[in-house]
């Protein structure tokens, strides 16, 4: 098991999931969810209608932070593919629960 | 890693958040997607309670909890010797 490291060797495809729905975990623990329009090499994130989720003890989506982000890669922990269906039923304003942690090195 | 993709596996963060999933891809930077995931412990982390494809970036991995029957351990062992000694040269 080598791995060679190509740089003409494809990164795993993001295409899959541009154009929907993500949630992108950051490195300091903040949870933010848009559309994907784009990324490249590094991870920078192109994302729009971004807002941002905060989980306390009251919980409810934050704001529309941004209509259109540029995250740069460094930054971003996760992206996960969020399924329409499942997030409509999910009732925001019942959860509760501790925030993320952040990233530590 | 290849050999692993398709098989699951828990992937513990950096940032103390365990997924459980199946291996869908890896890449040279070691980054990881998987299918159908779900958070391991306590889910005190409900946030991904509606992601069930994720993209986790190499540089947030603390580990990959792999089943012990999945790897030829012997091999790998052989493999990152090898790989530590031509680092070395």
């Amino acid at each position: 098991m080598i791995v060679y490291v190509s740089l003409h060797e494809p990164d795993i495809s993001l295409t899959s999931v541009i154009q929907g729905t993500v949630a992108i975990v950051t490195s300091d623990g903040r949870m933010i969810v848009g559309t994907l329009k784009g990324f490249d090499q590094t991870i920078n994130l192109i994302l729009d209608e971004s807002h941002e989720r905060v989980f306390s003890s009251s919980q409810g989506v934050e704001q529309v932070v941004l209509g259109l982000y540029i995250v740069r890669g460094d930054n971003v922990a996760v992206i996960g593919e969020i399924d329409e269906e499942t997030d409509s039923a999910l009732d925001l304003g019942n959860i509760r629960a501790e925030p993320l942690n952040s990233v530590v090195h | 890693f290849k050999s692993l993709v398709g098989k699951d596996v828990v992937v513990e963060l950096k940032n103390d958040l365990s997924i459980c999933g199946t291996l869908h891809s890896v890449d040279q930077y070691l980054n990881i997607k998987m299918t159908d995931i779900s958070v391991t412990d306590p889910e005190k982390y409900p946030h991904m309670l509606s992601v069930k494809n994720c993209f986790i970036r190499g540089s947030v991995v603390r580990y990959v909890q792999l089943p012990a029957d999945e790897v030829d351990t012997q091999l790998l062992q052989d493999a990152a010797r090898k790989e530590a000694m031509q680092q070395k040269q």
